[in-house]
């Protein structure tokens, strides 16, 4: 069983914490001059994403998590797992809905995805932070504008719903930036 | 093409800029001579004890750095303690008759790296014959206004127990560490629920979480008469429940410790022989006793008060510095 001191904490570390993988965000060293030393641990648990505050005896061990994170390109769905593959060994991860999270908004297949495994399994999936998709349904705009001022909902072929200009139609395709849900740009096909 | 330019990549953008720049250099060389002329006008002799010595505190709380030396003296070599503070050496003046002397000064600690904390640091270390705490604490608030550059600045005094009564309603001299724990518990401290501390390792801890963020918000605040299990090397009260000891906070931030010294050598022993019952206990390596303190205070050391202020941490609130690494020239990361 790996584990950690609390002098080898630091942004990223991966820790065991009541069982559930934690990732440490930020870790502060408390100790009055003449007195008992804390690490005070700001801290994301990676299955629920819960943000925690937690104090350690500075000196205390922790157990480490089994944590990795992946670049996997992902396959498809069968209904009830995202599936996703290593291109260098080949080897195939099954994700359920829990670990997919708000990604399945933006993802179709081929997509490289960041995938965080925790004992071999997938338990997050980060969209790339950009992806072109096509817009299945928007409503036709007004004729002649260009500025994209008031915009208008458009419904994704992933099903996300994103705020798009006017003159954008039914049939384009255009490029979303994930970590926010908006409309970058219009892409021309080749 | 010159040396530099055929220095491979990894080596010419190492990090090697200060953390501190010009301003903060500045500030700091301003700083230490407003504190120089403080003493010298107040006729405070300034002195210099060494910072690797062959013995060092016995504090459990503290962790010396151990250099080793070896030539002649120690033929076969020693361990030489970078001192956590100049105390010991400073006290021995006082018995040699030197008067009131004051020290700037670097000070080690172990394992000490943090937001506030750097193993390396500078420490003003004072004593005045005839003071006890409160009125050095005169003293101490005034050179700290003047380093802050805020003279007119607020000062307050509040009791160890005083603020624990007041702020978690609990009595500090009765109230076991399974108590502290519950209600470190109780008030959502996490991970409180699995540490084993002592009753002082708790109080620390609640001090830390709701008590020490507000010392000081707008002013100075002194928290006075620790309870005698955080003694130290303060004297303690007639009645043996509290020490005559004292630190200064600003805005959250400790600034200094000061006592009302204990100079009876058998109090002293019986103390270093406590601290290194209880390194033994925390696994830590016993500290051979420093038998020239000892030797002093046999002779005789002037009734007298001593304080100790980090001077990176005073640079840091007189310059709103958030992290030490700014006021450091080079800080561990970067040394």
């Amino acid at each position: 069983m790996a584990t950690y001191s609390t002098n080898e904490f630091r942004g990223g570390l991966k820790l065991l914490l009541d069982g559930d993988p934690c990732t440490i965000i930020e870790n502060e060293f408390v100790k009055p001059g003449k007195g008992q030393a804390f690490n005070r641990v700001r801290i994301r648990n990676l299955k629920t994403g819960r943000v925690l505050e937690k104090t350690f005896r500075s000196g205390e061990t922790v157990e480490a998590a089994d944590v990795v994170d992946r670049d996997l390109q992902y396959l498809y769905n069968d209904g009830e797992f995202w599936h996703f593959m290593d291109n260098g060994s080949f080897e195939q991860y099954q994700a359920d809905a829990n670990a997919v999270g708000d990604a399945v908004k933006w993802i179709k297949d081929q997509d490289l995805c960041m995938v965080t495994l925790w004992n071999g399994s997938p338990i997050a999936v980060e969209a790339p932070n950009f992806v072109v998709l096509e817009i299945t349904e928007t409503d036709p705009g007004l004729k002649g504008d260009t500025s994209g001022g008031g915009g208008k909902p458009a419904t994704l072929e992933t099903g996300a719903v994103v705020r798009v200009p006017l003159f954008i139609q039914t049939g384009e395709k255009i490029k979303v930036d994930t970590r926010t849900g908006a409309y970058v740009s219009r892409v021309k096909d080749e | 093409m010159s040396a530099g330019s055929r220095t491979n990549n990894n080596l010419s953008n190492a990090e090697w800029r200060p953390g501190a720049d010009l301003q903060v250099q500045r500030a700091r060389a301003a700083m230490l001579a407003e504190i120089r002329q403080h003493f010298a006008a107040a006729g405070v002799l300034e002195v210099e004890t060494p910072l690797a010595c062959s013995t060092a505190g016995t504090d459990p709380a503290l962790q010396p750095l151990i250099a080793r030396y070896r030539g002649p003296v120690f033929p076969k070599g020693a361990n030489l303690y970078l001192q956590t503070s100049p105390e010991f050496a400073m006290k021995r003046l006082l018995a040699a008759g030197s008067g009131p002397i004051y020290q700037i000064c670097k000070a080690f600690r172990n394992g000490e790296a943090g937001r506030l904390h750097n193993p390396e640091f500078s420490i003003l270390e004072w004593y005045r014959p005839g003071y006890d705490d409160h009125q050095l604490m005169e003293e101490v608030a005034q050179l700290v206004r003047l380093a802050l550059g805020e003279p007119a600045m607020p000062v307050e005094r509040r009791s160890y127990a005083e603020l624990f009564r007041s702020g978690l309603g609990l009595d500090v001299f009765d109230t076991s560490a399974q108590r502290l724990q519950q209600l470190a518990m109780r008030h959502n401290i996490l991970g409180a629920e699995g540490m084993e501390l002592d009753r002082d390792g708790w109080l620390d801890l609640l001090l830390s979480y709701f008590i020490q963020p507000r010392l000081g918000e707008d002013g100075l605040c002194f928290v006075t008469d620790y309870p005698a299990s955080q003694a130290a090397l303060a004297r303690l009260s007639a009645d043996g429940r509290t020490a005559a000891r004292f630190e200064l906070f600003h805005r959250g931030v400790e600034l200094a410790n000061g006592f009302h010294e204990l100079i009876d050598p058998d109090e002293q022993a019986a103390r270093f022989e406590a601290d290194n019952c209880q390194r033994r206990a925390r696994r830590l390596p016993p500290i051979r006793v420093d038998r020239r303190l000892l030797g002093a205070m046999q002779h005789g050391i002037p009734d007298c008060a001593g304080a100790a202020v980090g001077l990176d941490r005073l640079l840091m609130l007189r310059l709103g510095i958030d992290d030490i690494d700014g006021a450091l020239s080079f800080s561990l990361q970067r040394c």
